[in-house]
C-alpha cells in the first residue's frame, strides 16, 4: 500500500511517564477513509497513544507522522495548523459551559475562519442537523443529557470537515439507545467528510460493529490486530478474554498477593 | 449569556464611575488645580540657613501660591544654602524682591514668601534674589529672649 | 530528634516549592503578555472580563468604601477633637484612604470576589478537559482565556481602588459633617491643602495597579496550575485569597516605603 493512502503512521514508538514506560514499540498504520479502534483495558496506554497522535505529548522514541509528517518534530505553529484539520471528541464532550450548543459549535468556525455570521449560522446548524439536534441550538450545556452533550462535542470535533477524527472512549457512560445513535453517527460522518477515524474504546460490542480494523494493546505493547471478522474468530487468550468478556485468563482477576493458604496458616493458633 | 451590548453597557458605565471617582480624588480632594501644566521660570536664592524648609515646598507671595522650591544645594565657596526657585511665568517679581523663609502656622511647614521691591526691572530666569532672610531657629530665638530677659533685669543695688 | 529533622525538611521542601512556584508564576506572566495581542485585538473577550471582574465587584466596593469612610470619620473625630484639631477631620480621611486605604481594602475585596471567582472558572474548565480540549481546537487556551482575565482584573483595580477612596472621602464627610456638625468649609480646606496630587492621589493610582497586577496573576496562575479535581479547585481557591492577600500587604509595605520617605 503506497504512503499516501497511510494518514496515521506510528513506528516503534515508546511513551513514558518519569520511570513508568506506558508504551513499548507500538506499530501501527491508518489508512484514508478507514475507521479504526484501539481497545486494552484500563490503563493501558490506548490515551496515550490519541495523545501522541493529536501532539499533545511527545514520544520518547519512535515516529509519529500524520499526513506523511512527524508530529513529534512540529513547532507550535505547524502543530496548530495540523489541528485544525483534525477533530477530537473529549470522554465527556468538554463543551465550554459558558456557551450555548450553538456557539460550542460555532466556535472552531469563528476562532480559524473569517466566514460571514449568516454562512457560520448555516453551516453549525448543519452540523447539528447531522447529529440530530438542530432543535437544541439554543440550549446550555448544563441542560444536556450525556448522550446529547457528546453529540453536540461530536457535530464541533467536525465543524472544519477534519481529515482525522479522534474519539476519547466516545460509548462511555451512555444508554443503549444514545450507544447505537453514537456508533452510527461516527460511521456515517466518516463515510460522508472522507475522513479517517481513530477510536479509544472498551466497549467491544459496538465497536466490533462499526470499525474497519482493530488493534489490541495491553501492556503498552500491540499484542493482536486484525478485521472485526478475525476478531470475532480469533483463538488469542487475551483477545477472547476481551471479546467474550471473560472473568479470568491473560488478564488476571487477583490482584498479585501471598496465596491465601499462607494467610490462614500464619492467622490460625 | 448576557448580550454583548449589555455587557458594553454595564462596562462604559463602570469606566465612567471610575474615571469620574478618579478625577473627583484629584480635584475636589487634591490639590491638582496648583500649579500643574503652568510655564515656570526659574531663580535662585542664597540663604544663610534654611532651616527646615524641602524640597517642593510652596513659594507664596501675599499669601498666594507663586512657585515651588526646586532644588536646595550647598555652594562649597561661600559656605550659604542656594534654593533654585520655580516661579510661574504670570507673575513677575522685581529684581530687588525679598525672599524670606517663614513658617505656615506656629508648627508648620517651611515655605519661602516673596516680598516685592520697588524695581523697574524684573526677574528673569536664571538670575538671582539678592536680598534674603533666613528661616528663624528656634533655639537662637529662645537664646536671644533670655539674653534679652537678663539684659532687662536692673542690676541689684 | 527524628521529628525535628522532618519539621525541617518538610520547611525546606516547602520554601523549594514556593520558590519554584514562583519561578513558575514569572514564566506565566511573561506568555501571558505575550500571548495578549488577542485580548486587545478582539477587545470585547476584554470588556467581559472587566464586566464580571469589575462591574460585578461595584457593589461590595462602594458599600465598603461608605463604611470604611464612615468609621474613619468617627473614629478621626474622636480623637481630634481631643486636641481641639477637629478642622483636620477631612485631611485625616482624605490621606489615610488615598494613600492606604483605598488601594489595599479594595485590593483585598477584590481578591476574595473576583479573583477567587476567576480561579474557580479557569479550575473547573481545567478540571473539565474544557482548556484541553481548546488546545486540541487550535486555539491558544492561554490568549483565549487567561490573558483576557489577567487584563480584565489590571484594567477594574485602580478604577474601583478610586471609587473606593471617593465612597470613603464621602462617607468621612457624610459623618463629620452632616452627622456631627465639623465646618463644611474648613473639612474641603484643609484637605485640599494637604491632599497633593503628585504625592497622594496618583501613588495611590499606582499601588492600585500594582494590586491589580498581583491579584490577576495568582488568580489566573492558581486556576491553570491547580490540581483537576473538585477538590483541587477548592484548594487553589483558598490560595488565590491567602496569596493576593499576602502580596498586596507586602507590596504595599515596599511601595510605601519607596513613595512616602521622607515626607
Amino acid at each position: 500500500m503506497s504512503a499516501e493512502a497511510l494518514l496515521v503512521r506510528m513506528r516503534d514508538v515508546r511513551f513514558a511517564y518519569g520511570e513508568r514506560e506506558v508504551l513499548r514499540g507500538i506499530d501501527l498504520t491508518v489508512r484514508r477513509g478507514q475507521v479504526v479502534a484501539i481497545m486494552g483495558g484500563s490503563g493501558c496506554g490506548k490515551t496515550t497513544l490519541l495523545r501522541l497522535i493529536g501532539g499533545q505529548i511527545r514520544a520518547s522514541s519512535g515516529r509519529v507522522e500524520v499526513d506523511g509528517r512527524d508530529v513529534g518534530e512540529m513547532g507550535a505553529d505547524a502543530l496548530y495548523a495540523m489541528r485544525r484539520r483534525m477533530g477530537m471528541l473529549f470522554q465527556f464532550g468538554a463543551l465550554f459551559t459558558d456557551m450555548s450548543v450553538f456557539d460550542n459549535v460555532a466556535f472552531p468556525l469563528r476562532e480559524h475562519t473569517d466566514l460571514p455570521a449568516s454562512l457560520v449560522r448555516d453551516l453549525v446548524l448543519m452540523k447539528l442537523q447531522a447529529v440530530g439536534l438542530r432543535g437544541a441550538a439554543t440550549l446550555m450545556p448544563a441542560e444536556l443529557s450525556g448522550g446529547m452533550a457528546r453529540r453536540v462535542a461530536l457535530a464541533r470535533a467536525v465543524a472544519l470537515d477534519p481529515m482525522l477524527v479522534l474519539y476519547d472512549e466516545p460509548f462511555a457512560g451512555l444508554d443503549p439507545i444514545s450507544l447505537g445513535i453514537i456508533g452510527q453517527l461516527i460511521r456515517r460522518l466518516n463515510d460522508a467528510l472522507g475522513a479517517s477515524t481513530i477510536m479509544v474504546t472498551h466497549d467491544v460490542h459496538e465497536s466490533l460493529e462499526i470499525v474497519d480494523y482493530v488493534y489490541f494493546v495491553s501492556e503498552g505493547r500491540i499484542v493482536a490486530q486484525g478485521t472485526p471478522d478475525e476478531i470475532r474468530a480469533s483463538s488469542d487468550p487475551f483477545v477472547h478474554q476481551f471479546v467474550h468478556a471473560e472473568a479470568d485468563g491473560p488478564v488476571p482477576f487477583h490482584y498479585p498477593a501471598a496465596p491465601m493458604a499462607s494467610l490462614l496458616e500464619g492467622g490460625g493458633a | 449569556m448576557m448580550s454583548r451590548t449589555t455587557l458594553d453597557l454595564w462596562v462604559g458605565v463602570f469606566v465612567a464611575l471610575g474615571c469620574a471617582a478618579l478625577i473627583f480624588l484629584a480635584m475636589k480632594v487634591g490639590n491638582f488645580t496648583g500649579l500643574n501644566g503652568a510655564q515656570l521660570y526659574s531663580v535662585e536664592a542664597p540663604f544663610d540657613n534654611i532651616g527646615g524648609l524641602k524640597v517642593r515646598a510652596p513659594v507664596k507671595s501675599a499669601g498666594v501660591l507663586v512657585g515651588r522650591v526646586a532644588d536646595i544645594r550647598f555652594d562649597a565657596e561661600t559656605y550659604r544654602a542656594v534654593v533654585r526657585l520655580d516661579l510661574d511665568t504670570r507673575y513677575a517679581f522685581p529684581r530687588d524682591t525679598i525672599a524670606t523663609i517663614l513658617t505656615s502656622g506656629l508648627l508648620g511647614e517651611q515655605y519661602v514668601g516673596l516680598e516685592p521691591g520697588a524695581d523697574v526691572d524684573e526677574l528673569k530666569q536664571g538670575d538671582r534674589i539678592q536680598i534674603t532672610q533666613s528661616a528663624v531657629v528656634l533655639e537662637k530665638l529662645i537664646g536671644q529672649f533670655m539674653f534679652n530677659k537678663a539684659a532687662e533685669t536692673p542690676v541689684q543695688q | 530528634m527524628n521529628g525535628v529533622t522532618r519539621v525541617l525538611r518538610q520547611l525546606g521542601a516547602m520554601t523549594i516549592n514556593g520558590v519554584w512556584r514562583l519561578g513558575f508564576a514569572t514564566r506565566f506572566l511573561l506568555m501571558i503578555l505575550w500571548y495578549s495581542g488577542q485580548s486587545f485585538r478582539r477587545l470585547h473577550l476584554t470588556i467581559r472580563e472587566i464586566y464580571f471582574s469589575g462591574v460585578l465587584s461595584l457593589l461590595i466596593i462602594l458599600v465598603s468604601g461608605l463604611f470604611v469612610g464612615l468609621v474613619l470619620g468617627l473614629q478621626g473625630y474622636e480623637t481630634l477633637q481631643r486636641y481641639g484639631s477637629s478642622d483636620a477631620l477631612g485631611v485625616l480621611v482624605a490621606l489615610s484612604l488615598v494613600r492606604e486605604l483605598g488601594p489595599v481594602v479594595a485590593g483585598l475585596l477584590f481578591a476574595s470576589r473576583a479573583g477567587s471567582a476567576v480561579t474557580a472558572e479557569i479550575g473547573l474548565m481545567k478540571t473539565t478537559e474544557q482548556l484541553k480540549a481548546m488546545d486540541m481546537m487550535a486555539v491558544n487556551p492561554i490568549a483565549r482565556v487567561v490573558a483576557p482575565r489577567f487584563w480584565g482584573g489590571v484594567l477594574s483595580m485602580p478604577l474601583l481602588a478610586a471609587m473606593f477612596s471617593a465612597m470613603g472621602v464621602f462617607g468621612g464627610w457624610l459623618i463629620g459633617v452632616v452627622f456631627i456638625g465639623v465646618d463644611d468649609g474648613a473639612f474641603w480646606s484643609q484637605m485640599q491643602a494637604a491632599v497633593d496630587f503628585r504625592n497622594d492621589v496618583l501613588n495611590g493610582v499606582i499601588k492600585s495597579v500594582v494590586f491589580g497586577v498581583a491579584v490577576s496573576l495568582i488568580a489566573v496562575f492558581e486556576g491553570y496550575d491547580c490540581v483537576p479535581t473538585a477538590e483541587g479547585v477548592s484548594r487553589a481557591i483558598t490560595r488565590t485569597v491567602v496569596s493576593s492577600a499576602l502580596a498586596i500587604l507586602a507590596l504595599d509595605f515596599v511601595l510605601t516605603s519607596f513613595m512616602f520617605r521622607g515626607q
